[in-house]
């Protein structure tokens, strides 16, 4: 097993025929992912073509998603459109919208999660790497790839990884295929304020898949989300997990005005997000060149 | 994007939220009209317009103390102003360097309320997300003319909050709930009511990342007025606010920065003595961590982004060695689907065309990497190769502190 998707999971693109969503679609196919539909509203009835597969290109996800039998979308829309992007996935009652688009206003994304509330669709990201469950074959080829994530870097296997930052899940990622251990999926959540899935959400699921038998959690500095993530695992998780938090040169005050200190506290920093993820048993790696270490020294393989 | 105090204020009597009457002007001669509009009555404050707060307390680089200052009378009013503009202001919030007064903010002093402690009648109120729950949160405070942290720790009963449902907006029972919560009466009580409500349409309407009114001040004459002005906009929602996006003040802002935006480079400059260059926010960030880690500095953040190309990396290398304090550069490359010889045959340019002297060690990992590496090997130039972050970030503090 994996989590969120797998080898079979079928994937639509909204914004295939764009120069970013198209370069994707074409790397996730090579891939051996199962890119079943593109989206892109007036262009119904075309088809987008790689290395002969043929896509057909839909005006609504819901077309889409009801022709194909995609459950997944893949959101390359540009920013002033992508909210109403994810509130189409939500409509056509998708199991997941992941929303690789990066700078959506913040008011757009209020609305769209408030909108979500109660719905079957989830959503990662915005402004995320997307995620990876490798495949089987060779380079982890015919995994499913949903997003911009380099494939080749992963391998099957059984360690979970979580985290909002791109370069830096796919710098974990590689220190863990180097050393041989594979990854069950690894989830980009995206480093917007306010997104989708959480690391506790994403954490929940690796706890709960059979497949998963640890975990790293990458973080940053703002927010609290990694510190509710950490105290969960203290209290619930049954597998070893590794963290890293980015951030602690990061000038105060340049992301976050003075009242935002208020609202996220002291548990913002770097520093207090660090002591805390000691304090919950999560094996801390000191640099980033340490992330599979850190998780080694926890876990056997 | 952040703007002046003066700007704020202009938008917040758009919004119906009441201010003190001022005028802002960029030259001495025109302080006489702006002052001649303005009731003198009561006094006049001078206030240096920057994008930094402090100012009060402030110093200016000729010795003049104070950026904001109470002028009984039109004359010294005029006196005050020309000792601050065209003059540095260093704050708490500015740096060393401080920041040049390019404009002067008068307005009418108010006249403030007492309570019966004896202290001024000053308030706090922001509107901001509060991330944890992905919501518009009012925050509140009856301790206000301090700074917010402050109360927060040492009275963290004295601050209240109200979180708005963005399905609905601000409800008037919610903007009533603060006007309570702040103690309000009367007709105060309906001032702070219609305050909240127009606060909250400027912040929703504007797309605002904060706004932030301290102190928000009862006159001796029971009115409510915001005497301070702190807003910020959401930089992703610029593009459909073009009338935001004409209060830019670029003089407010690092001229480094500026150039490399133009690039679709993000850089923040810090006060390290080791650049970095890197690809990914997160990644970014965690480079400067592994160079402190180490016992080195860092001088800056820099992210070229997920696809940069051979002209970004160059012009990466001259921002960063716009900055004198740099004495050696670490360039740490995750390609993924970039492809790392593109970047290494970037990074050779960039040093042949800078002409660089200063130690430069590259970690590369990813895509095409061999060839990348033998692209620095072959160049010639003095590259030293790092293997993973960790090892490159002990050769260039290595390379920089044995100098």
């Amino acid at each position: 097993m994996s989590i969120l998707v797998h080898e079979k999971t079928r994937i639509l693109v909204q914004g295939i025929t764009g120069d970013f969503g198209a370069r994707h679609a074409r790397l996730s196919i090579d891939y051996g992912s199962q890119v079943v539909a593109g989206v892109t509203p007036g262009k119904g009835g075309q088809t987008f073509e790689h290395n002969g597969v043929k896509v057909p290109i839909f005006n609504t996800v819901a077309d889409a998603a009801k022709q194909t039998g995609a459950t997944v979308s893949a959101i390359f829309v540009p920013p002033p459109f992508a909210a109403d992007a994810i509130l189409e996935c939500v409509e056509a009652d998708l199991d997941l919208a992941v929303a690789i688009t990066e700078g959506i206003p913040v008011r757009d994304m209020i609305r769209a999660k408030r909108a979500m509330q109660g719905k079957r669709t989830r959503l990662i990201g915005p402004n995320c790497p997307g995620l990876v469950t490798p495949g089987r074959g060779d380079k982890s080829h015919g995994g499913c790839r949903i997003g911009i994530a380099p494939g080749y870097i992963h391998k099957r296997g059984k360690v979970g990884v979580v985290s909002r930052s791109g370069t830096l899940t796919y710098e974990a990622v590689w220190q863990l295929t180097c050393k041989g251990h594979g990854q069950s999926t690894c989830v980009g959540i995206g480093g917007d304020p306010v997104n989708g899935t959480s690391h506790l959400d994403v954490i929940k699921l690796f706890n709960e898949d059979p497949e998963t038998e640890a975990i790293i959690m990458i973080g940053e500095i703002g927010g609290n989300a990694e510190v509710e993530a950490a105290r969960w695992i203290k209290a619930n998780c049954k597998k070893p997990v590794a963290g890293f938090i980015a951030g602690a040169t990061a000038p105060a005050g340049r992301r976050m005005g003075h009242a935002g200190a208020v609202i996220g506290g002291a548990e913002d920093t770097a520093e207090a997000k660090i002591k805390i993820f000691r304090e919950c048993g999560i094996s801390v790696a000191e640099t980033p060149s340490d992330m599979a270490d850190a998780l080694l020294r926890v876990w056997r393989g | 994007m952040n703007i002046h105090e003066f700007q704020a204020k202009q938008l917040f009597e758009k919004f119906g939220v009441a201010v003190p009457k001022g005028v802002a002007v960029s030259s001495v001669a025109e302080f006489d009209t702006a002052i001649a509009q303005l009731n003198t009555a009561g006094g006049i404050m001078v206030k240096s317009q920057i994008h930094a707060g402090g100012r009060g307390k402030g110093t200016f680089t000729n010795g003049f103390k104070g950026g904001v200052k109470f002028s009984p009378t039109k004359e010294k009013a005029i006196e005050n102003a020309q000792a601050m503009l065209g003059n540095t202001l260093v704050t708490a919030q500015t740096g060393e360097a401080g920041r040049k007064v390019q404009t002067i903010y008068f307005t009418e002093a108010a006249n403030l309320g007492k309570r019966p402690d004896g202290r001024d009648d000053e308030y706090y109120l922001a509107i901001l997300l509060d991330r944890a729950t992905s919501k518009p949160v009012i925050v509140a405070s009856t301790e206000g003319g301090m700074e917010i942290e402050h109360v927060a720790h040492a009275n963290p009963e004295k601050i209240f909050k109200v979180h708005v449902d963005p399905a609905v907006g601000l409800q008037a029972f919610q903007a009533r709930q603060i006007a309570f919560s702040l103690g309000f009466t009367g007709e105060l009580f309906k001032q702070c009511v219609t305050l909240v409500t127009k606060l909250y349409q400027f912040y929703w309407e504007k797309d605002c990342a904060m706004v932030e009114v301290n102190p928000l001040l009862v006159t001796a004459e029971g009115k409510l007025l915001a005497l301070d002005a702190k807003v910020s906009f959401d930089d992703n929602a610029l593009f459909r606010h073009p009338d935001v996006v004409a209060l830019r003040d670029l003089n407010e802002e690092d001229p480094k920065e500026i150039e490399a935006s133009k690039f679709g480079l993000s850089y923040i400059a810090l006060d390290g003595n080791i650049a970095c260059l890197v690809n990914g926010a997160g990644l970014a960030m965690s480079t400067m961590d592994i160079i402190q880690h180490f016992g080195g500095s860092p001088a800056n953040f820099l992210d070229v982004g997920g696809g940069a190309t051979k002209d970004q990396v160059t012009a990466a290398f001259k921002i960063i060695l716009g900055d004198s304090n740099v004495k050696g550069i670490m360039v740490n490359i995750f390609g993924g689907i970039m492809d790392c010889n593109v970047i290494a045959t970037g990074i050779v340019e960039a040093v042949k065309e800078t002409g660089l002297k200063l130690p430069l060690v590259v970690r590369l990992e990813g895509n095409n990497v061999e060839a990348g590496k033998a692209t620095l090997a072959a160049s010639g130039l003095t590259i030293v190769s790092g293997d993973t972050m960790a090892d490159a970030a002990q050769k260039i503090v290595k390379l920089v502190n044995n100098k």
